[in-house]
């Protein structure tokens, strides 16, 4: 598109820019704080014996940023742009948009600082205190309205698949972080959780596990089902594969949070139902990928020479292998061997990395010339050099932990003749030592791609104006 | 759980589950609508990306089928209808009592024999020695270290220094009942930070060691802590009060420690395992800690 051209509305292409360039800067924050305290588990001396840089302070630093920092950074970029492109509007009020950019930064600002000072709701993912739970749902309102308002003002008369994933990304997760974050607070810094018991764990993991379902799978779909097609030049592979897949997704991922609380305090019937469920998600998970891969499928032949398409095919590839993995490690005698070892990190990283990660670096790859009207990023060898990077590291990543959970599985339920613990805890660490490293290398491979994109984006916003070298708008 | 909850339970799981169904049913019912590639798209464009309909994977589709399938009568099998128990009749609970019997009945037999024995007996028993060194592994060792060797605030077990005795019947009534080790603050008894240090100073002279303060001034005052370390300062493991004269410190012997003892008190907790470990494994796990210091 040209922002000169008079048939197309003037978007809002400022927030876009914004929330982009925070993507790349807050997956470096997110990502090199994973790294340390992946070395900080094979080498425990690196936290310095300073509270502030200790393993349970930074962890959840770690977990928030990459998810909700980086992720949703990529996520408010990508939905404001698709929204407003797609429904030929631009966005009902830049003043708004402007404040959920802000707020946004704010709620990352004051998470990095209250996480490593110790203050946290000790609720997994939600760890942020009561006053900055109240931040995000005032954020999030306004998205709400800055997305759905400015799908009602759409010129076309459908809503394209990719609105209708960012809706309901957005709508869920709404409603996950105020039920799960409601609280009673004592002080400006302390709030109580108003469930206790089984009633809170069941309640934390149904956010916990729609967070995935809804923030890092539904809202990357979104991405995917435009900028695939966009990119490769071709239709959506099956418009009826996207009804079936998006409502059978978002209704049966409801259901799925048992299945981490399996063997638990929690009623047999809900832990049955988490786990049959989880199973039936496969499909309509794998309708996503099938959907993404059909569509590349035809334009192979850019594999080798795009690799922005690269990191798309193989973030497809990882969603399906990890949405494979999840409905098999929800069974329950497959849960009784992965459960509480590495081999669950490895599953969140298969899609954290694999998935989240690689498609949003591909959409900014995509946007970043789009938006500031360059005829292509600065130096596609550099983006190649990026994906090999992020495709070892994530297979170094994944392939430690997975043999790491298994080893840690099988260590902790061997046993002797006499039926004594055959090893006691701290062995099945000192077997886990060597894959803590490999990992940490992984995660450090990945590291250095994403400083490899910041200098490329660096490079290419600042190189010379190409005029209307973007892809036009084009009539519904 | 009510009828009621069970009903919608049910109820929900089923709408659900045959909504996806319809769902499939639905999309497939008109194969006119079909666009395949190669074809026209299906009309709907947005900012240039236009849609085929193909139908769905044949492959997928009956993945689909099966895992639905699968899960309902899943279902039957298992409790998750609500309060239906399923035809099994499993539970997890019922699932574990069928584990531990059969651990037991396996295992049991093995203990039971070293019971027969008495610890002193089964600390010259290589095997029993090694049964029990597994079990204080993964019982013990987070506290006292894998080589029982302990830390600040965790006693060393092979030093034949013993807060509550060491015979082999002290060493199990330890691990059957715990112990709840409690020294109260005196820093008021002792007269303040001055009385402290003294009384830290003469404490230290006990086993050959000085500090800042008084040591003279420190034993008068030292008389309110005769009551449970004794008039010559050697403990009383009745109540578990530690030897001063030694050299050998939970707490560490440095002159700080021992006044932050006096100020703030310690307190130390064992916890008892009878809840947790068969008398017959107890039994064997003191064998292996009795060894230790023979």
């Amino acid at each position: 598109m040209s922002n000169s051209d008079l048939s197309t509305p003037q978007y809002n292409y400022k927030v876009v820019k914004q929330f982009a360039v925070m993507t790349v800067i807050w997956g470096i924050v997110g990502m090199a704080v994973g790294v340390l305290i992946a070395a900080q588990l094979a080498w425990p001396a690196l936290n310095f014996d300073l509270p502030w840089l200790t393993y349970s302070r930074l962890r959840p630093l770690h977990t928030n940023a990459v998810i909700f920092a980086f992720g949703g950074s990529a996520l408010f970029a990508t939905s404001y742009y698709v929204v407003q492109r797609t429904c030929q509007a631009p966005l009902i009020s830049n003043g708004l948009a402007a404040f959920t950019f802000w707020g946004w930064q704010l709620v990352i600002l004051l998470a990095a600082i209250t996480l490593p000072l110790g203050i946290t709701s000790s609720k997994e993912y939600a760890e942020l205190e009561w006053p900055i739970d109240i931040l995000i749902t005032v954020v999030w309102v306004v998205y709400a309205i800055v997305f759905f308002g400015t799908i009602a003002k759409r010129k076309a008369a459908h809503i394209y698949v990719a609105n209708w994933f960012y809706g309901a990304f957005i709508l869920t997760v709404a409603l996950l972080h105020v039920v799960n974050s409601l609280a009673i607070p004592v002080s400006l810094t302390k709030s109580y959780s108003v469930y206790s018991g089984a009633i809170d764990a069941m309640v934390q993991w149904w956010y916990g596990h729609n967070a995935v379902g809804f923030f890092l799978t539904a809202g990357f779909l979104g991405m995917m089902y435009y900028f695939v097609p966009k990119r490769v030049n071709r239709p959506v592979f099956s418009y009826r594969l996207s009804i079936v897949h998006f409502w059978a997704l978002i209704s049966i991922y409801m259901w799925a949070g048992p299945h981490h609380l399996h063997y638990s305090a929690l009623p047999d019937w809900a832990q049955s139902l988490g786990m049959v469920f989880s199973l039936i998600l496969l499909a309509p998970s794998w309708g996503g990928m099938i959907n993404g891969i059909m569509t590349l499928s035809g334009a192979w032949d850019r594999l080798r020479t795009d690799p922005v398409i690269r990191f798309m095919i193989v973030a497809l590839s990882f969603y399906g292998m990890s949405t494979f993995e999840g409905p098999m490690m929800s069974i329950k005698t497959v849960n009784a061997l992965s459960h509480n070892t590495d081999w669950t990190i490895g599953h969140v990283h298969a899609g954290a990395l694999g998935w989240v990660a690689m498609i949003s670096i591909g959409a900014i790859y995509c946007l970043v010339p789009w938006l500031w009207n360059k005829k292509d990023m600065y130096s596609v060898k550099l983006i190649n050099i990026h994906f090999w990077l992020s495709t070892l590291g994530v297979v170094f990543y994944i392939a430690s932990m997975w043999v790491a959970g298994i080893t840690q599985g099988l260590m902790w339920r061997a046993v002797n003749a006499d039926g004594t613990l055959t090893y006691t805890f701290v062995q099945s660490l000192e077997a886990t030592y060597p894959y803590y490293v490999v990992r940490t290398f992984g995660g450090l491979l990945f590291l250095i791609g994403m400083f490899i994109m910041l200098y490329n984006v660096i490079k290419t916003i600042n190189s010379a104006d190409e005029a209307d070298t973007a892809p036009a708008a084009q009539p519904a | 759980m009510s009828t009621f909850w069970s009903v919608w339970i049910i109820a929900i799981t089923l709408f659900n589950i045959f909504g996806c169904l319809w769902l499939l049913w639905w999309t497939r019912k008109k194969p006119e609508d079909v666009i395949e590639e190669g074809e026209n798209t299906l009309g709907h464009e947005f900012d240039g990306i236009e849609e085929y309909n193909n139908p769905l994977p044949k492959w997928w589709l009956n993945l689909f089928y099966f895992t639905i399938a699968f899960s309902l009568i899943y279902l039957l099998l298992f409790p998750g209808y609500g309060s239906y128990p399923g035809v099994f009749g499993w539970t997890s609970a019922n699932q574990w009592e069928r584990e531990v019997e059969t651990a037991d009945n396996t295992y049991n037999r093995i203990f039971r024999d070293y019971a027969k024995s008495s610890i002193e007996e089964l600390a010259n028993n290589p095997e029993a020695v090694k049964v029990g060194q597994r079990l204080y592994g993964n019982n013990c060792s987070v506290c006292h270290g894998s080589d029982a060797k302990g830390s600040k605030g965790f006693p060393n077990l092979t030093d034949n220094d013993w807060l509550y005795g060491g015979t082999p019947e002290a060493i199990k009534t330890t691990l059957i009942k715990g112990r709840n080790g409690n020294m109260p603050p005196m820093i008021a008894a002792v007269g303040g930070e001055q009385g402290a240090k003294d009384v830290a100073a003469y404490v230290l002279s006990l086993s050959g060691q000085t500090g800042s303060g008084d040591a003279e001034a420190g034993k008068a005052k030292f008389m309110v802590c005769a009551a449970c370390h004794g008039m010559d300062g050697k403990g009383n493991q009745a109540m578990g009060a530690p030897n001063l004269t030694d050299n050998i410190w939970l707490y560490g012997n440095s002159e700080e420690a021992i006044i932050e003892a006096i100020a703030k008190g310690r307190r130390g907790q064992m916890p008892a395992f009878e809840e947790t470990l068969s008398p017959e494994k107890i039994h064997v796990i003191s064998a292996y800690v009795y060894s230790l210091s023979q």
